[in-house]
């Protein structure tokens, strides 16, 4: 590990002007401290934000939910508003790493976290997102937990959170504050697909933290859930995952929130499988004729061809898990 | 598996130039490097360096920062490397050993210990964020000679077999015990998935666990 120096910010004002001046945020740590060991990452001033007021989980009046950048990863799982209103995002937080790992990480953190592509960690090894024109050793090299969707020449590798797979399905906006001021941005455009910049991978301006991720109020009654495939039962990075919410009235389906992760190299939204669902009837017939969209545009690897199959049957199977079988 | 305390390997005060053909004990020689930051100077002009490429750099002592915290209900203040962790913190400057080093990091659960009552890596908490913290240890578990009714359990139910990940194991039973996440063998696999046990005693582990939560 590299020296840093090291200041913890008493308030938010503080943060910001150590944030302007090049410093590295940490919140949880759980993945920047593992990856500055490795030396992938090597911050010349952690700016420690837990002292920050950004701790609160609000039910929004409309029955949203606004849930603060550093809540921690067990809080927000275990907590009944969320656990109520959104059983999708608990979920995918208690399908996510292991009990130690949710007590210290946050969900600022969490959506911030980079990729677990073995050869970003090895420092040794060609690759785009921690060395800028360095070359992709995953693009031929040993790529079966690697990206189908969203992937490009420079990179391809996979975003590794489920929570942001479950903020992506029910169009979360990402609050931020900046030396600037405040705003905010729809969760869709704040992770950036790697394209010929792998490197950048949040809407981010310098010195800008996350205060909150906001889920808007949807109709209810919402029924919601999230299904995590992976190579052992626990504790495991997803190899396929999905994230369904269905608002069913009357017997028809008038809204439908999907997205997959795993599979992209940025959680991925699945329009064509919610515009399946939209006005027709839950039946065994309408989940599977959905789910064959959910690979639209797939370009497996050399390695993780199964994926697009794998996709489509967890896609299939979560939308019935969530909106009954018939 | 190295400390952070420092990385480079070094050379300090205490030791003479011929003291390398005296040959200390690993023990010795990590509890000697480890007594602070002064040493760390000499030790990266000394010996092949990560820093190498930036010699004129180097030669400064990498930051540091002093902290004071509550280990095993003892209240201790140190100055550490900004770059320890609370595991190398424990180990090597307080000399508390039942905390494991397995990956260093956060895959294996070998070095869980409680912060403020919570469960956690302690191989990726940076002691230096831990002003005021109170961190219990596998050492602070038992009451004087009466252990934890937890490591009581271990024993009854033989639940190791080597042992190296039995005091991980046995702090990360405590939090999952309060957060009481054993309501079924499958919760509590579930709940004590960020532990490994590569003898495999996880069947006894989990009896353990339920033994100490249910009495029985």
């Amino acid at each position: 590990m590299h020296p840093f120096s090291y200041t913890k910010a008493a308030d938010t004002r503080e943060a910001l002007d150590a944030g302007r001046a090049g410093g590295r945020y940490i919140a949880g740590g759980t993945t920047l401290v593992d990856l500055m060991r490795e030396t992938v990452e090597r911050p010349h001033t952690l700016v420690d934000i837990s002292a920050l007021p950004l701790r609160e989980i609000t039910v929004t009046r409309r029955g949203g939910l606004r849930i603060g950048a550093l809540v921690r990863m067990s809080q927000a799982a275990a907590h009944r508003g969320v656990r109520a209103l959104f059983p999708v995002i608990s979920q995918a937080l208690e399908l996510s790493a292991s009990a130690q790992l949710r007590n210290m990480a946050t969900i600022g953190g969490n959506i911030m976290q980079r990729t677990r592509c073995t050869y970003f960690r090895d420092v040794t090894a060609a690759c785009n997102k921690r060395e800028p024109g360095s070359g992709c050793a995953a693009l031929h090299g040993v790529n079966r937990t690697h990206a189908i969707l969203g992937t490009s020449d420079d990179c391809v590798a996979t975003h590794p959170s489920d929570v942001a797979v479950a903020f992506t399905a029910l169009e979360a906006t990402v609050h931020l504050l900046g030396p600037d001021g405040e705003r905010t941005v729809p969760f869709a455009d704040f992770l950036l697909k790697p394209g010929s910049t792998p490197h950048r991978e949040q809407a981010l301006r310098r010195g800008e933290l996350i205060t909150a991720v906001e889920i808007p109020a949807l109709p209810r009654p919402l029924k919601s859930g999230y299904l995590k495939v992976r190579d052992r039962q626990s504790y495991e990075f997803a190899l396929t995952s999905a994230a369904v919410a269905l608002h069913i009235s009357g017997g028809v389906i008038h809204e439908a929130k999907v997205a997959a992760g795993g599979v992209g190299t940025v959680p991925w939204k699945l329009p064509a499988v919610e515009r399946e669902l939209i006005g027709r009837r839950p039946s065994d017939a309408l989940w599977a004729k959905a789910a064959e969209r959910a690979a639209e545009g797939a370009r497996p690897l050399e390695h993780n061809g199964f994926k697009v199959e794998l996709l489509k049957r967890t896609v299939e199977r979560q939308l019935r898990v969530v909106g009954g079988g018939k | 598996m190295s400390t952070e305390l420092p990385e480079s390997p070094p050379a300090p005060p205490e030791v003479s130039q011929d003291a390398s053909s005296s040959a200390p004990s690993r023990r010795t020689f990590i509890a000697t490097t480890a007594v602070g930051g002064a040493v760390v100077a000499g030790g990266l002009i000394a010996g092949p360096s990560v820093f190498g490429a930036e010699p004129a750099e180097a030669v400064d002592a990498p930051p540091s920062s002093r902290v004071s915290l509550t280990v095993n209900g003892e209240r201790r203040t140190v100055t550490v490397d900004n770059r320890t962790s609370l595991l190398d913190l424990v180990r090597e400057h307080l000399g508390l050993t039942g905390s494991k080093k397995g990956c260093n990091a956060g895959a294996c659960g070998a070095c869980t210990v409680l912060v403020d009552g919570r469960r956690v890596n302690s191989c990726l908490t940076l002691a230096v964020r831990l002003e005021g913290a109170e961190v219990i240890t596998i050492e602070g578990l038992s009451k004087g000679e009466r252990l934890h009714p937890l490591q009581q359990a271990f024993i009854d139910q033989d639940a190791f077999q080597c042992g190296y990940c039995t005091s991980g194991q046995i702090m990360s039973g405590v939090g999952c015990i309060d957060e009481g996440h054993t309501g079924s063998p499958e919760e509590i696999r579930e709940f004590m998935s960020g532990n490994i046990c590569r003898c495999g005693a996880y069947v006894k582990i989990v009896r353990a666990v339920e033994q100490a939560a249910h009495g029985n």
